[in-house]
């Protein structure tokens, strides 16, 4: 996802000078181009993401749409206070992009492991949550945030989900987009792991009948309510999946929203990390499986929901 | 108004507005009252009628706590009426004891946690050096607020990138939150790290208006940024007040009230 969006935002600065892009010292091998095409857009704030958060509102208040880049929590849990008090709260028009949400640096230790950054950031006001779920979104999640007014965070898998998207279909921010449709399951899901989800969704139609709706919730905030609720409504059960803490994520997100509307599934179900830090080491697809985050983990999870076990 | 009735005027109502709504740091507000009424009354480029005029320059209260000082002085300069203030810290007002943007014309950015109004300056002036724009940005930091580590960041950063049109001012007032500074994180010595960090620094009495206009306001001679350690006296004006630390968080009420006003009248 990593060279689709630098791809796409090189594209909208080259021909749009408001645009700048700030790294935290990271991105070996991948904004030499950027730097080289738009050096007056392109600047390297160092090992210091609380300047660099302060930087990047001081810039954009000065009418400059500014991308804040880094790894893992680095660029938001790092300096939330500068997310919070100076981006969010001045409305300052500042998004912060992380590489490598949930396991995507797996074996690199807790320190890389993003799994609580949905939570976290979608406790802020004024702030737009967007986690794309495979590179076409990823791209078009990167022009609408330019377009967008305000602090956004844009949470990036480093996987290199397959594509998902058909010709017709619409990026919008805050509206969950329909990748697959079934009636017996609604898996809603955030950001790259939308790829397991649609791997479960095929064995469970193949294996065992069950067809699945997928949802690629990628703004986590604004959630897509009314599609949570017609999803609810309409098909047998809710899961809402994410390579993420369930405690505060989209699962807790769809939950707040559903109950308060009186919206009940007729079964629901939190799919995400439930066993704390991982100190185990691993791949993503290692810890994925570990954690019951694979094909086979969702699919399991899937059947006890619907008492198919 | 000359500098030094505008800072008769900032410790007056500031001594008023933390007296009304029971608020604290009125001797922080004290110990700047002099470099913000030099800095509104001769430095600044900035318009009472045009709040948002691209080319002001801009200024920073980074110790956001002392934010009645702001306020009073915009209002004495004609931002918003000066009746507004009587609403500070009160229920229902847009003037909170941090200082805040909302609602109130003039104030550049809200600040309140110490340790964000220079990377968000340094970035101003980043900004104003791509746009070719002669402005300055000022900020005004506490020394308590030295403590903190983002600043350090962004001092690293102003230097690399040679941001001579930022200047930062330091209230040195050698009192912190729960004791003085030297007893708490030394900074000293003061001037000499932030020359070794690549900045052009400037020693001053932080009382003195006539030396004050001069420093604050001539443009870096070396290229780098600027930063002005200015000496000043936490609580200056009320002799009851000064080199207190009971004063960073006392409100004036009754007889103290009154004798920190007549204090203030006479000087």
């Amino acid at each position: 996802m990593r060279n689709a969006f630098i791809a796409e935002l090189l594209e909208i600065a080259a021909a749009d000078p408001r645009i700048l892009l700030i790294t935290g010292d990271l991105g070996f091998g991948v904004f030499e181009e950027f730097a080289r095409r738009c050096p007056r857009q392109f600047l390297n704030a160092g090992v210091a993401e609380q300047n660099m958060t302060g930087l990047a509102t001081g810039i954009a208040l000065e009418g400059r749409i500014v991308f804040t880049y880094s790894i893992a929590n680095f660029p938001s849990l790092r300096c939330l206070e500068q997310i919070r008090n100076d981006a969010a709260y001045h409305d300052a028009n500042v998004k912060v992009v992380s590489i490598g949400s949930g396991f995507s640096y797996g074996a690199l230790g807790i320190s890389h492991h993003a799994t609580e950054d949905i939570a976290i950031l979608r406790a802020l006001p004024n702030l737009t949550v967007v986690s794309p779920g495979d590179e076409w979104e990823v791209r078009q999640a990167t022009r609408a945030l330019v377009a967008l007014p305000g602090t956004c965070y844009l949470r990036l898998d480093k996987s290199k989900a397959p594509p998902t998207h058909q010709p017709a279909d619409v990026f919008t921010i805050g509206k969950a987009r329909l990748v697959r449709d079934g009636a017996d399951l609604t898996v809603a899901v955030t950001g790259g792991i939308l790829e397991v989800a649609l791997k479960a969704a095929e064995e469970l139609a193949r294996v065992h009948q069950i067809e699945t709706r997928i949802l690629s919730v990628h703004t986590a905030k604004p959630l897509d309510v009314e599609a949570m609720a017609r999803a609810a409504r309409e098909t047998g059960g809710l899961m809402a999946l994410e390579e993420h803490t369930v405690d505060g994520g989209l699962g807790g997100a769809i939950a707040e929203s559903l109950l308060e509307m009186g919206v009940i599934p007729r079964v629901f179900r939190r799919v995400g990390l439930r066993a704390g830090f991982s100190s185990a080491v691993g791949s993503q697809e290692y810890l994925r499986t570990l954690y019951g985050l694979d094909k086979a983990g969702v699919v399991a999870s899937a059947l006890k929901m619907l008492g198919k076990d | 108004m000359d500098s030094k009735e505008l800072a008769r005027r900032i410790r007056k109502h500031a001594l008023r507005m933390t007296s009304l709504g029971g608020s604290s740091h009125i001797g922080a507000v004290f110990s700047m009252a002099d470099l913000v009424a030099v800095l509104y009354a001769d430095i600044l480029k900035v318009d009472p009628q045009r709040p948002q005029w691209p080319e002001r320059d801009r200024f920073i209260l980074s110790k956001g706590h002392a934010g009645a000082g702001i306020y009073a002085a915009l209002a004495e300069l004609g931002f918003f009426p000066v009746e507004r203030l009587a609403t500070h810290y009160q229920d229902g007002s847009v003037f909170s004891g941090h200082v805040s943007h909302k609602g109130i014309p003039g104030v550049e950015f809200s600040t309140g946690s110490l340790g964000h109004g220079l990377p968000v300056g340094a970035g101003m002036a980043y900004a104003a050096n791509l746009d070719g724009a002669s402005h300055r940005v000022y900020v005004l930091l506490s020394d308590g607020e030295c403590d903190e580590g983002s600043n350090w960041e962004a001092i690293l950063f102003a230097a690399h990138f040679k941001l001579r049109n930022l200047f930062v001012v330091i209230d040195y007032n050698k009192i912190q939150s729960l004791g003085a500074v030297a007893d708490t994180i030394a900074l000293e010595p003061f001037v000499d790290k932030w020359a070794s960090f690549g900045w052009e620094v400037r020693e001053v009495d932080g009382h003195d208006h006539s030396v004050l206009k001069s420093v604050l306001g001539s443009p870096s001679q070396s290229g780098k940024p600027v930063c002005v350690i200015a000496h000043t006296t936490k609580g200056k004006g009320v002799s009851f007040m000064e080199n207190t630390v009971l004063w960073h968080y006392r409100t004036a009420r009754g007889e103290e009230y009154d004798q920190a006003l007549q204090e203030l009248e006479r000087s």
